[in-house]
């Protein structure tokens, strides 16, 4: 099979509205959830992109009125990643989108000014693939909150089959009082920025953010990161309840070890999912466990910026490359005391370390889970 | 590169009409509501599954037709276990993020329910399945305007070249503004119908169209 890689990429948030900007507030511990008054019933924590900074930023490239808020951040995000790729669009690149709600924000037809039909996702893939001009039809992945992460593999295995030689991944989705009020009917939703894993945890902070990559077949950087394997593995048990054993999740891992041929101890680090919602941390804590990556350090990135749903995955991604390049594992935010049932290495402070080998993992409604390993090469000049 | 994969059975559901490899299995009365309709095929294949009572139309779409792939197509539960579902539509989860946009739209009377909010993603569709028929296997859902045979045959071989599923349910479950489509097939090395864009597009457009 070809290898793949990663190349080019694009974060935009609260942090920042590039992958670099984004890591250097990670590195001061520097968090994007903030009070907001303004979205539900009542105030509540949240990671929100400041509209005003993300008109003036996509006035360079489009007009702010034409677009809603989440094309404008899927737009802004893909175009950065493209002027920093180095291959150009042709029939042989795949536009690849991952959303989990796309533009439902649109069905509130009192604050939209927009059409209810524009929460049609597949509207949303074409804006975006004719403000690019993409010749191929977007694909498009609506898996709950394992998308952003679902999106990488199912681009690496088009391309390692020879369908595409390479491809553009963009990931978004934006707060709305739509989910912000499905997940409070849960009673998932922390009064407090939220604390992953932490004894203390008592749910999820909601967020916004869109993420790009490249994907392409070809290296030609001295750094270069291949996608090594991957795995997206059903509990088979609540559609929205996480599992009590782990097994979707773990079996995803599984399936990307033995697809990278490597053994636990080869992986160096974890970009977890980490919802803090008591039994999401504890039922990835029993998978790691299982899978024996309990020693593994490991952070999650939800209290950088909260829940982004369909992007958190290629967002924590792009961290996790990063992390590789700097060699740094970064401040799992919000993590105090470990609350989980089995022992699980939470990076409490961020350090250097090697990084060779990273895997991400993702896990959401619908019994979904999706695990993803990278690895680092380093070319002989 | 080559792989040899076959369709190995494939069913739809649309105008009041369950089609068994393109043969018409179940014919009801098209003054029936989908709630009427899918009750009808729920008590027709003696089903006993009290959860199918809690779902959205979508979910019910894609119980009742897996329901009758599974029942025709024979496979022992190792093998079960392992399928692979690739789902797809137009509407992702609209119908019912509609009605709980309802819910929420009226400060004076405001009920956001969890048992709604849970069905307001697309593929709890394929959780549904893989629960009521214990599959573990690997899972996406793609949204398209259209039903996008190019992209499901090219991603089933990519799941079987990749050794990730020797089995594969792929299909297209829509439901919009109470319009319904169902179209469901599986495809391994044992089927007996070839398996490539064509074919595939052939019997989605008799499934669909015809009936």
């Amino acid at each position: 099979m070809k290898p793949v890689f990663i190349t080019a990429n694009n974060i935009i948030s609260p942090l920042g509205f590039t992958s670099e900007d984004n890591i250097i507030q990670i590195e001061k511990d520097k968090s994007g959830i903030v009070l907001q008054d303004n979205i539900g019933a009542l105030p509540c924590y949240a990671s929100i992109i400041n509209d005003e900074l993300l008109n003036s930023a996509f006035k360079q490239i489009g007009s702010p009125e034409s677009y809603t808020k989440l094309e404008k951040m899927m737009m802004l995000s893909l175009q950065d990643t493209i002027m920093k790729t180095d291959f150009s669009i042709s029939d042989r690149t795949a536009l690849v989108i991952a959303t989990t709600k796309g533009n439902i924000d649109v069905l509130n037809t009192k604050t939209s000014n927009f059409s209810p039909d524009r929460a049609y996702i597949s509207i949303l893939g074409e804006k975006i693939r004719n403000f690019f001009g993409f010749d191929n039809e977007p694909i498009i992945i609506s898996n709950a909150c394992v998308s952003g992460i679902l999106s990488v593999a199912v681009a690496k295995r088009l391309i390692q089959n020879n369908f595409y030689d390479n491809a553009f991944i963009v990931a978004g989705d934006i707060v709305s009082e739509f989910t912000l009020s499905g997940f409070q009917s849960f009673q998932a939703i922390s009064e407090k920025p939220c604390k992953p894993y932490s004894k203390h945890r008592n749910g999820i902070t909601i967020g916004e953010a869109a993420a790009a990559v490249a994907i392409t077949n070809q290296n030609n950087s001295k750094h270069s990161i291949q996608i090594i394997g991957d795995g997206s593995h059903n509990d088979a048990n609540h559609i929205s309840g996480p599992s009590r054993d782990g097994e979707g999740l773990f079996l995803s891992i599984q399936s990307a070890m033995e697809e990278a041929e490597i053994a636990p101890s080869n992986i160096d680090y974890i970009s977890a999912h980490g919802t803090a919602t008591l039994y999401n941390d504890e039922m990835e804590t029993i998978a790691f466990n299982r899978a024996k990556l309990e020693n593994v350090p490991l952070n999650s990135l939800k209290g950088y910026y909260g829940h982004t749903l369909g992007a958190s995955g290629l967002l924590e991604s792009i961290i996790g490359l990063h992390s590789m390049k700097n060699n740094m594992l970064y401040t799992s935010l919000g993590m105090d005391e470990l609350g989980v049932s089995m022992p699980l290495n939470v990076i409490q402070k961020k350090k250097k370390a090697e990084i060779k080998v990273c895997l991400k993992t993702a896990s959401g409604f619908g019994g979904s889970n999706t695990a993803v390993l990278f690895k680092k090469l380093t070319l002989e000049k | 590169m080559k792989n040899n994969l076959n369709i190995v059975a494939y069913c739809s559901i649309k105008n009041h009409v369950v089609a068994l490899n393109g043969i018409p299995l179940i014919t009801k009365d098209h003054d029936l509501t989908f709630s009427e309709f899918s009750k009808e095929v729920y008590k027709e294949l003696k089903m006993d599954y009290s959860k199918f009572f809690k779902m959205d139309d979508q979910c019910k779409l894609a119980i009742l037709i897996s329901e009758i792939l599974f029942n025709h197509i024979k496979i022992d539960s190792k093998n079960k276990e392992n399928i692979a579902i690739v789902l797809s539509n137009r509407s992702a989860s609209l119908n019912t993020d509609r009605k709980y946009q309802e819910t929420i739209s009226n400060k004076e009377n405001y009920y956001p329910s969890p048992a709604v909010f849970v069905y307001t993603l697309p593929n709890i569709t394929i959780g549904e399945i893989c629960i009521k028929h214990k599959i573990k296997g690997e899972n996406v859902f793609f949204v398209s305007e259209a039903f996008n045979a190019t992209l499901l045959k090219q991603y089933a071989s990519c799941l079987f070249q990749n050794k990730k599923s020797k089995q594969i349910l792929c299909g297209w479950i829509d439901f919009d503004d109470d319009q319904y489509q169902a179209f469901l097939y599986l495809v391994s090395e044992h089927g007996n119908r070839k398996f490539n864009q064509k074919s595939i597009k052939k019997i989605y457009n008799e499934n669909i169209w015809m009936h």
